[in-house]
């Protein structure tokens, strides 16, 4: 967990402000990694076995995440599902961009994550060039355990960003109106 | 063009259109259970009335387009050749009509006035391959959004050209399949 920079002294007037800050952070991530509420934007095949992953038998709502919304204003988690072509990539990035601060964006299948071997004129070659991914799964499609190891990736990265995230959305002086700036690690694409 | 006939297996279809529409048939032959029969372009209309009235033919079952540019299966008469798929429900034949187009002239007759069916398959064709329908209610794109240049199934068309229509925020995304520096690629 990245904690604040701080010079304090232990022992000092400093130190308890950034000890209970930083529990603060723990905290509001710790309510976040377990209430995310997700668009599905379903395209293809994948929807088949996202449906499976999403409903009664996988389930995956058990781990306190992925519960769908089906506006994206309400929705802080959207999951992109199947082949993202030239035609609709548009209304995915309006989606993303109606979503609120702060939000998270999962590639589902080889499709959504890499354009698969529709490779031609039609198909984007990645949403991760439109739109910042967290967490990407393999697959065509892919399996239920796969879903939940994505969500469990992307509830440790809601933890870790915790505070980060609090402070961004506290020093932002329009919440509501502009969006803070995203919280990216630097390996998001290592290449 | 040098009418290319082999009686020995064209069809009954083949003698009955020759009989009434002379000119405009060039060939036929048979492919049981589908009877082909080629016909000049401008004709498709006339002929496609004739089986539809006439003979019963009443489904436009299928039109498409193809692209001989490059073909190496010998030489075509035309770069295009439009083909459309008739099909009689009353007695079960089947026939295929095809067209050569020349890439200069790429118009045929529409069939929409005949088959209803033939609208959004003329609007399909228009799309992949630039092969215009005269007399179509409303020619435009169907599959491809509307500020797509050029017709992606055409030959010459670059096999990965895209046009994205939303602002690449990572341009230096490698293609698939390319490997990564540290891993020995380029």
């Amino acid at each position: 967990m990245k904690r604040p920079p701080s010079s304090a002294v232990p022992g000092s007037l400093e130190a308890p402000v950034s000890w209970v800050a930083t529990r603060l952070g723990d905290a509001v991530a710790w309510g976040r990694k377990y209430s995310i509420f997700q668009y599905p934007f379903v395209t293809a095949c994948c929807g088949m076995e996202f449906m499976s992953a999403a409903a009664g038998h996988h389930d995956q709502d058990r781990f306190g995440a992925a519960f769908p919304r089906f506006s994206p204003r309400q929705a802080d988690m959207l999951i992109v599902v199947g082949t993202i072509n030239h035609k609709i990539a548009p209304v995915l990035k309006r989606i993303y961009d109606q979503m609120c601060e702060p939000k998270w964006v999962v590639a589902f299948g080889t499709c959504a994550t890499t354009g698969g071997f529709y490779d031609n004129y039609a198909t984007v070659q990645g949403i991760d060039t439109i739109l910042p991914v967290d967490v990407s799964i393999a697959g065509c499609p892919p399996p239920p355990e796969s879903v939940f190891d994505a969500i469990i990736k992307l509830q440790e990265k809601i933890q870790k960003e915790g505070w980060e995230a609090v402070q961004s959305l506290r020093r932002h002086p329009s919440i509501g109106r502009t969006v803070p700036p995203r919280l990216r690690p630097a390996e998001w694409r290592r290449w | 063009m040098a009418p290319v006939v082999d009686q020995g297996s064209a069809g009954p279809l083949f003698q009955e259109l020759k009989g009434k529409f002379a000119r405009d048939i060039r060939a036929g032959w048979q492919e049981p259970p589908i009877e082909v029969i080629v016909i000049a372009k401008n004709s498709v209309a006339r002929v496609a009335r004739h089986l539809r009235d006439v003979l019963g033919f009443d489904a436009l079952m299928d039109l498409t387009v193809v692209d001989y540019l490059g073909y190496p299966g010998g030489k075509k008469p035309a770069r295009f050749e439009a083909v459309w798929y008739l099909q009689s429900f009353g007695s079960g034949r089947r026939v295929r009509l095809k067209a050569a187009v020349p890439d200069t002239d790429p118009v045929v007759p529409s069939l929409t006035p005949l088959f209803a069916s033939a609208n959004w398959l003329e609007r399909e064709a228009w799309d992949m391959f630039g092969v215009g329908f005269k007399g179509h209610p409303g020619l435009k794109r169907i599959l491809m959004y509307e500020e797509f240049s050029g017709h992606p199934l055409r030959k010459d068309y670059p096999l990965k050209e895209q046009q994205p229509r939303v602002e690449q925020i990572h341009p230096g995304v490698p293609p698939f399949g390319a490997r990564p520096k540290a891993l020995g690629g380029e």
